[in-house]
């Protein structure tokens, strides 16, 4: 059992104890929970915590770290024990946030409009002139209702004395609503009877709220829009307008949540080269053209956002993006120009600002702040340093808190004399005593125990396999614990959402909490009074009237995506099986005796690029030519050239390949089942892992592995991805690079002499359980050929490749009014079907040739003409994607 | 002083650009010391939108938007002005000194307010220990204002060399420093990045120099392009205009389009083509006096 109390004996001097009262004794709102642990069975509990982290990694939860060189993502670190308020406490602290907001909002007015503070000297003028968050074109910009902050997240933690700081506001671009979410879809999950029996407030609520307020704002633009351009038709009643969140792409660290809230609201998720501005309004480019877009939910900084206005080394955003918002044409939350009152000089000042502009006194205190800008306070820092945490007064000041009890004398001088230089870029804080929570721990032991593990898989196996080791190794302890709160404006004032992210300190140090250094987090619980609302999110807005068959606003870029996501799934399948049949030959043969369908086979090879051209090649590349003849290449140069095609990162290798599939993948997670997106992960991640020194066997090994990966892939995108427009091209993708890739082989193969063996070709093709179950003698040329070229059954052979892309493109061309060229593809299969098998089907046979380069060099324009119709959509003829800035200098 | 001004921006570009979005800031501006009597401004190919509005430092900005496919943009900006005569150096001799201007605008901002946007590091400008150090024997205690400012503006003068290959748009402030050379921009940025490191307010201003020469002067530097300069804040004479690039205090020969923190602010034309591949640029201006 555990006896959660006997570890968290209460410092009194220190920190204030969620958990524990002054006298020992639990807290009245964490007993229902600390008495569902002590009753708890050791295999229950084991039960809970599988559960947590399987769907943490099922999931696919993820924070990226930019920093992290071990690969891009780090799973969530999320606590299986919530963090607990009491329903009137939560009250306090929710009015008090509201009211912060609602100041924040009125001092960015202020900012962007008359400036009265700083007039009255209320805010000092360098706190605006001096941040580069003053985004000064977006001054006199008018909002809707006066709202200027959309989304406000806020840090608080509690102090020794009981009473809620605020810690920092957050108001660019908050992030963490979304996991905030997760977690509590995983926590509840965890503990459903808990759940119920505390009534713990849902959070689906404060999305919905959120939602319609956009909505309601987003028709506002949608009129405005008519209005100023009769063109654009109004939204129909019951027509939801168009809201997009704007991401800076998969590498941001948030990118998971990003596309988790995106999926969860129902809005598309889009990057800036997604929305193009053309007169006053910003669009959002789709296969199906342009659609006005109504409200932009941005997860991009606000200088980021346009290039022509503001950041014009932005690559991220979206040109005249500015002008849109200033005619009113779309909602930008939150507005351009709110990264300004990311300041922690701002707090000291709030008290006044919010006598000023509110006429109230400030009901949450911040935690103790001195701008060092000011003499009087620059005089108090340097008495106090040893007390105070030195940090920067803007967020475009690059610096680790710095904690005057850390440093020697000579560092302390040091400081005293860069504040004394640049007073204003730095502020001082007490160093914070906060609050401690219980969390559920590892022991070291079976922490250790987990390290030594690889993959997540592994672990998950022993914990299933012995509960009773597993019941010593978890204890409870306490950590330093700061909220994070959310708030969203509505017509009404500011709604709060009833929980947030709890964020842990790492072991480390606990001064500081942050997910970048490695903090976990917590789902937050604020117990209710009431009966909680019980509607989820979708169920409470959804009626038969609203429901969508298919994805109205797909992407120029998704599009494109999913074409080339389904091309290098197949090509990967290929050059895998390809390579390993190489290997094979290469291992079978000697030197003299090289097999005479060994050519063939080298030929393909140097066809992806895996060994250099040939001197009789009549494609020989000009620039080759000084080379030696690489007819007879040494047995260890081919071994050598084997072993870079699979592990080499050169451009044409199976790990380049794949890596390039993975990012792919990566960029269409919103679409990728969790199961699927695993298979892709821990396949690249294979390849990362590779020895230093691989071996032949090494590379057999690391392609059967890549191919079993690659076909329960396929298998993951025939049954489970909806069949959309986005699917056609995906399948579309596939079909080209399979008959591009038959084309090649059958092509090669030709060349070989009339008493080669066909086994390999079979293989290659994956046609040889086909051939065998037909025919049992030795393959022959004919019965080959009209299995590989004409058989519709086998899902591998030319026709049905035909076949099935004449299906799609004539899908294509009916839905978007021509674009399919499809009838490229008709004379292709007319002419094949034209052949005569006893002719044309033999080894050498310029007829088949001829036919196949023909057929190839259709497949390439197809291609070409789809990228240039559907994948760089503009809205006019172009086939450029490249911006480039012009800034003429003067002199 | 009457001027016409004509100012001609021309990009070729490889390929077509099928998406063309541009800022500018050609259009002179009105204040006390200037009035521009007459505007015209041509884009070819007619651009598809076209705002014209006053940007936050009180100047003219045009958005222009061409959507049809093209190989050349030419912009041609051209206008009259008409400028008052300004204060000589002889009229300006009764400045604070330098300290105290600094202390009033740290003390009194309320009273300073259209001074103090230009007090901080802006986007091409860091303020720096270094660029203090280097203004710091022009501005030896007590000295007046004015007085100091021009001494450095005749330091840039005599200290950098004129060179317009040694720097582009995007050179930072510190190789400027290192390097002793570069063009008008590059001394306008140094000697505000040192007006404001010492805790002094300065713009930067955008415009023209009188192209030909009256008979027997020499051409002015930099008459052939836009020009560049500064404008240091004296609490009693306002905003007085220094030209480091030519030596001297402006006069007038000196037609001004806008002000701002630093070039980036207000430069002539930036903007994003879609397309257009390698793109060449020609620019010509020619201001001529109205007798």
């Amino acid at each position: 059992m555990l006896q959660p109390t006997l570890n968290l004996a209460p410092d009194l001097h220190a920190h204030y104890n969620e958990l524990c009262d002054a006298n020992g004794q639990t807290r009245p709102h964490w007993q229902g929970l600390i008495e569902t642990l002590q009753h708890e069975e050791p295999a229950h509990m084991r039960k809970r915590i599988d559960a947590v982290l399987r769907q943490v990694r099922d999931n696919g939860v993820t924070y990226n770290v930019y920093a992290d060189t071990d690969g891009l993502q780090r799973p969530w670190g999320l606590d299986v024990l919530p963090f607990i308020l009491p329903h009137d406490e939560w009250q306090n602290i929710a009015s008090a946030l509201a009211q912060r907001a609602t100041l924040l909002n009125a001092i960015l007015n202020d900012i962007y409009g008359e400036q009265l503070t700083i007039k009255s000297g209320t805010l000092p003028a360098a706190l605006v002139h001096g941040h580069a968050g003053f985004l000064r074109p977006c001054h006199g910009i008018k909002h809707i209702n006066q709202i200027a902050l959309h989304h406000y997240a806020v840090d608080i933690a509690r102090a020794p004395s009981g009473q809620w700081w605020v810690l920092s506001d957050r108001t660019q671009a908050p992030t963490g609503a979304g996991y905030a979410l997760e977690n509590r879809t995983i926590i509840a999950s965890a503990f459903p009877e808990l759940f119920r029996d505390l009534k713990i407030q849902r959070l689906s609520r404060f999305f919905s709220i959120m939602r319609d307020n956009l909505a309601h704002w987003g028709r506002q633009c949608a009129a405005k829009q008519t209005e100023s351009d009769a063109s654009i038709m109004p939204l129909s009643s019951g027509e939801q307008p168009l809201i997009v969140i704007l991401t800076p792409g998969p590498y941001n660290e948030t990118y998971h949540e990003q596309s988790y809230l995106a999926g969860y609201l129902g809005f598309p998720l889009v990057q800036g080269s997604d929305l193009t501005v053309r007169n006053g309004v910003a669009w959002l480019k789709t296969i199906s053209g342009l659609k006005p877009v109504h409200v932009i939910l941005r997860r991009l900084d606000d200088d980021f956002c346009d290039p022509l206005e503001l950041n014009s080394h932005s690559l991220l955003g979206v040109a005249g993006l500015t002008e849109v918002t200033r005619q009113g044409h779309v909602l930008v939350t939150n507005a351009l120009g709110s990264n300004i009152l990311q300041s922690g000089a701002l707090l000291g000042f709030l008290p006044a600002l919010c006598r000023q502009l509110l006429g109230e006194e400030l009901s949450m205190p911040s935690v103790a702040t001195w701008w060092c800008g000011e003499t009087k306070a620059l005089q108090t820092v340097i008495t106090n340093i040893r007390e105070l945490v030195i940090k920067p007064a803007f967020p475009h000041i690059f610096q680790h808190p710095i904690f005057g009890e850390d440093l020697n004398e000579a560092e302390i001088a040091a400081l005293i004399l860069k504040l004394k230089t640049h007073p204003q870029d730095y502020i001082a804080q007490e160093s914070v005593k906060i609050s401690q929570a219980p969390v559920l721990n590892q022991t070291s032991t079976n922490r250790e125990h987990i390290d030594q593990r690889r993959h997540e898989e592994t672990t998950q196996h022993i914990l299933e396999n012995k509960p009773e080791d597993a019941l010593k190794s978890f204890e409870l302890s306490s950590l330093a614990v700061g909220l994070r709160v959310y708030a969203c404006a509505t017509t009404n004032g500011y709604s709060v959402m009833p929980g947030g992210l709890a964020r842990v300190a790492s072991g480390q140090d606990e001064r500081v909490i942050s997910m970048q250094r490695g903090g976990t987090s917590k789902d937050t619980w604020i117990t209710s009074p009431y009966l909680p609302n019980q509607l989820s999110l979708l169920r409470h807005t959804t009626s038969s009237r609203d429901l969508v068959r298919g994805n109205t606003y797909l992407s120029s870029r998704m599009v494109e995506n999913l074409y080339w996501f389904g091309r290098y799934n197949v090509r990967n399948y290929h050059i895998s099986r390809l390579l390993r049949t190489a290997i094979h030959f290469f291992m079978e043969f000697s030197a003299e005796h090289r097999a005479i369908e060994w050519p063939a086979v080298h030929k393909l090879c140097i066809w992806y690029g895996f060994m250099p051209l040939l001197d009789d090649d009549e494609n020989i590349d000009t620039t080759d030519k000084d080379q030696n003849n690489h007819d007879d290449l040494s047995s260890e140069d081919i071994e050598d050239l084997l072993i870079k095609a699979v592990f080499s990162h050169t451009s044409n290798s199976l790990a380049s390949n794949i890596e390039q599939f993975f990012q792919l993948a990566f960029n269409l997670r919103e679409r990728l089942s969790s199961d699927n997106w695993r298979i892709i992960n821990q396949m690249s991640q294979h390849f990362k892992q590779a020895s230093l020194q691989p071996s032949l066997a090494d590379c057999l090994l690391q392609l059967d592995d890549t191919n079993a990966s690659l076909v329960t892939i396929t298998g993951f995108t025939l049954d489970g991805m909806t069949r959309d427009q986005g699917w056609r091209f995906m399948s579309i993708g596939r079909r080209i690079e399979r008959l591009q890739f038959l084309c090649a082989l059958i092509q090669h193969a030709l060349m070989m002499p009339a008493e080669s063996h066909l086994e390999w070709l079979l293989q290659l093709n994956d046609s040889i359980v086909t051939y065998r179950a037909r025919y049992s003698a030795q393959p022959e040329w004919l019965p080959m050929l009209d299995l590989m070229l004409m058989d519709e059954n086998n899902p591998n052979s030319m026709m049905f490749q035909l076949k099935d892309l004449l299906k799609y493109l004539v899908e294509i061309s009916a839905t978007y009014n021509g674009g399919g060229n499809e009838g490229r593809i008709i004379v292709c299969l007319e002419s094949l079907k034209a052949l005569d098998p006893d002719i044309a089907f033999n080894n050498g046979s310029q007829l088949l040739a001829s036919w196949l380069q023909e057929t190839y060099q259709a497949s390439v324009e197809i291609s070409e003409q789809l990228s240039l119709r559907f994948f760089s959509y503009s809205g006019m003829h172009n086939n450029s994607t490249s911006y480039a800035a012009n800034n003429n200098g003067v002199y | 002083m009457r001027y016409t001004v004509f100012h001609e921006t021309k990009y070729l570009y490889n390929t077509n650009v099928t998406l063309s979005q541009q800022m500018l800031h050609m259009k002179p501006r009105n204040f006390a010391l200037q009035q521009c009597e007459w505007y015209g401004l041509t884009i070819s190919p007619n651009p598809n939108e076209h705002i014209e509005r006053t940007d936050y430092f009180g100047n003219h900005s045009n958005y222009v938007a061409v959507f049809s496919p093209h190989k050349t943009l030419t912009v041609t900006s051209s206008s009259t002005v008409n400028l008052k005569p300004r204060q000589t150096i002889s009229e300006l001799q009764h400045s604070q000194s330098w300290e105290t201007v600094k202390h009033l605008l740290n003390t009194q901002q309320a009273q300073h307010m259209e001074a103090i946007a230009y007090l901080f590091t802006s986007t091409n400008v860091t303020c720096r220990p270094e660029l203090a150090a280097y203004a710091a024997p022009s501005f030896y205690a007590n000295r007046p204002l004015i007085d100091a400012v021009y001494d450095l503006t005749q330091r840039v003068f005599k200290e950098f060399e004129f060179d317009d290959t040694a720097t582009d748009v995007s050179t930072p402030l510190d190789e400027v420093l290192e390097g002793k050379r570069g063009v008008c921009q590059d001394f306008a940025h140094l000697m505000i990045g040192c007006l404001r490191s010492l805790g002094l307010a300065c713009r930067y201003v955008s415009g023209y120099i009188l192209t030909l020469p009256p008979k027997g002067k020499p051409r002015l530097i930099g008459a052939d392009a836009s020009h560049a300069w500064i404008s240091v804040y004296c609490p009693i004479y306002g905003w007085i205009d220094f030209d480091p690039t030519n030596n001297c205090l402006v006069q007038n020969q000196h037609i001004t389009v806008g002000w701002g923190r630093d070039f980036s602010d207000v430069s002539p034309m930036h903007g994003m083509v879609l397309g257009g591949g390698k793109q060449r640029l020609k620019v010509s201006v020619t201001v001529t006096p109205i007798l």
